[in-house]
């Protein structure tokens, strides 16, 4: 395993980047020339080689600088993991299920000896070695959940099932596009996505849940979502609202392509064996318009999207007052050619830029 | 009468309903100000169920106590506000026996907070009705601050507890019994607009 670790902030000074093999393998969700709320779901086993899609939990370039970004989140607000009493054996379940996954899938950066209850967890990426016993919350210095999520990016849902219903009964959450645990926790599937226009009334939410009630054990399921950020920030909770949100009034023409992020998540869903709660991890995946539009198909199809958005989406995403400056920018990037079908970029069939 | 129909809103967003006298073993009614009215209809239409009711009235600044009171239930207590009432509540919810029908009427602060008691003390919520009456004031939570400010009636209004200037959504947590206030000027400092009555 050759991955390096980035030196790199997601506030402040921004120095957050991406390699070339980070914008490779970056999860561009538009699958065609036009975007709409669907019930985009598939099963979440595996992908193409050295995609995000490849491993149960992907571990790449940012992980020591995401998880670090994490940790001050948490000193400022501990709101931010929450876990309501009878979701322990969840968070119990979700500890074995990450420290099974990354040791199985990067032997070289985690290792996980079991001798019965007696568990050994080595993390060496974040420099954590732990000796602890299985089920016993007196051993780690953390709840189970809030353990192994401070060691893994993304955010995570831990949703009790009842009543023919999901509950957002758990969760870290640092990383969100602009929603609140604190205020969200204890909801069912229809009361959290309250503020969500269009899908409702399209029967997606419905039809979504059912979905995810009958997800088994060992066959995870997986979609994208998206939004927009400008700068890469990850914290974009309504918490700190008042503080991040002047940020999107300082693009300009000369700074939108580094400065705008399409934003990306690879939500995923499993079932947990004991508690038989559903775990959602949302992964956030932040690339810059200018690194996006390095892929001649990308760069069409984006514009093309953002361009032909309906309002109320554009408006609930937040960047409504920023289209025309994105559209400015990323019609430059389309000539008008065809795109090709799917989401992979394609460079050895697409046309270069027709200018 | 005052009552007021809400238009269609989110999922989040409770609703509420005409009480209906149902059959139990004792009868819980909780009401607020004008939330005293849904009471004195309802016993109207089911006189019986007073012999078996406490009621736990908080009149803000309305005198329906005596109209209550002559309805003769089994227990009346007036309390100056919400949170003078709640350790009672609480300690009647823990007595009460299986079988409690609860009424809830009045401000959806009121209403809200009470229902938030009855499910944490294990109540299912298909024991308890609500009907709303009298103003259309809202509990708010900042979600920057996490502060509540009560009787809420405009849109923006200003957080009494960090002083931010935040908008009302509908979005709404059972947990909390508090909508959602957000920044609504973060984007542009200043820039807020005039406030206006809820609904107007
Ligand atoms: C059980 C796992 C899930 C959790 C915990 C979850 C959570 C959330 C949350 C918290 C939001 C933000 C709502 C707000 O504005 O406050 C959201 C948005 C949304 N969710 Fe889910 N969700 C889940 C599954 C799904 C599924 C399976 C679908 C499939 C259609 C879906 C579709 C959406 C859509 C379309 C949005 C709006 C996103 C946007 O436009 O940026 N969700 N979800």
């Amino acid at each position: 395993m050759t991955l390096q670790f980035n030196t790199e902030t997601f506030r402040d000074d921004y120095s957050f980047h991406n390699s070339q093999r980070a914008i490779d393998r970056f999860p561009f969700p538009f699958h065609e020339d036009s975007y709409m709320y669907a019930v985009n779901m598939e099963r979440h086993q595996g992908g193409p080689a050295d995609s995000v899609y490849e491993k149960r939990f992907d571990v790449d370039e940012h992980y020591v600088a995401e998880m670090a970004d994490r940790a001050k989140v948490l000193d400022d607000d501990p709101l931010r993991c929450q876990s309501l009493p009878h979701m322990t054996l969840a968070g119990w379940d979700l500890l074995e299920l990450i420290m099974v996954s990354k040791s199985e899938e990067y032997p070289d950066f985690f290792e996980l000896h079991r001798e019965g209850r007696e568990w050994y967890w080595i993390n060496k990426p974040l420099g954590i070695e732990d000796h602890f016993t299985f089920m016993d919350d007196t051993t780690l210095p953390y709840g189970p959940m809030e353990y192994i999520t401070r060691q893994t990016q993304g955010d995570f849902c831990v949703l009790d099932q009842r009543e023919d219903n999901l509950w957002m009964d758990a969760g870290m959450v640092t990383t969100q596009a602009d929603w609140s645990l604190d205020f969200d926790i204890g909801m069912n599937f229809f009361e959290w996505h309250a503020p969500v226009p269009l899908a409702h009334e399209k029967g997606i939410f419905k039809r979504a849940l059912k979905f995810l009630l009958n997800i088994q054990q060992g066959a995870p399921a997986r979609r994208l979502n998206w939004t927009m950020t400008v700068n890469p920030l990850l914290d974009t909770s309504p918490e700190n609202y008042h503080k991040w949100g002047i940020q999107k009034t300082t693009l300009t023409s000369e700074n939108i392509g580094a400065k705008q992020h399409l934003r990306v998540e690879l939500q995923t869903f499993f079932r947990l064996p004991r508690s038989n709660a559903l775990v959602f991890p949302i992964r956030c995946y932040l690339m810059s318009f200018q690194d996006i539009v390095s892929k001649p198909k990308w760069g069409r199809r984006l514009n093309r999207v953002v361009r032909d958005l309906p309002e109320e989406l554009a408006a609930y995403k937040g960047f409504i007052a920023n289209r025309p400056l994105m559209l400015d920018y990323l019609s430059q990037f389309d000539d008008g050619l065809p795109t090709s079908f799917g989401v992979w970029p394609d460079e050895h069939i697409t046309p270069t830029l027709q200018r | 009468m005052s009552t007021f129909e809400f238009p269609p809103s989110i999922r989040s967003r409770p609703v509420y309903c005409v009480l209906q006298a149902r059959p139990g073993k004792a009868h819980l009614m909780i009401a607020d100000a004008e939330g005293a009215e849904a009471l004195i209809d309802l016993a109207l239409r089911a006189p019986e169920l007073m012999a078996k009711a406490h009621v736990i009235y908080i009149p803000k600044a309305t005198d329906f106590g005596a109209a209550l009171k002559a309805l003769n239930p089994a227990q009346y207590y007036e309390g100056p506000s919400y949170s003078a009432a709640v350790s009672r509540i609480k300690r009647v919810f823990l007595d009460a026996s299986m079988g409690l029908q609860i009424y809830l009427s009045g401000t959806e602060g009121l209403m809200g907070q009470a229902l938030s008691e009855a499910m944490q003390a294990g109540y299912d919520h298909t024991a308890i009705q609500t009907e709303h009456r009298g103003s259309l004031a809202r509990r708010m939570q900042c979600v920057h601050c996490k502060g509540i400010t009560e009787d809420v009636s405009n849109d923006p209004f200003q957080c009494s507890h960090c002083g931010l200037n935040l908008f009302v959504r509908d979005h709404y947590s059972r947990r909390l019994a508090a909508f959602q206030g957000v920044c609504i000027d973060a984007e542009e400092p200043g820039n807020v607009p005039p406030s206006k009555e809820l609904y107007s």
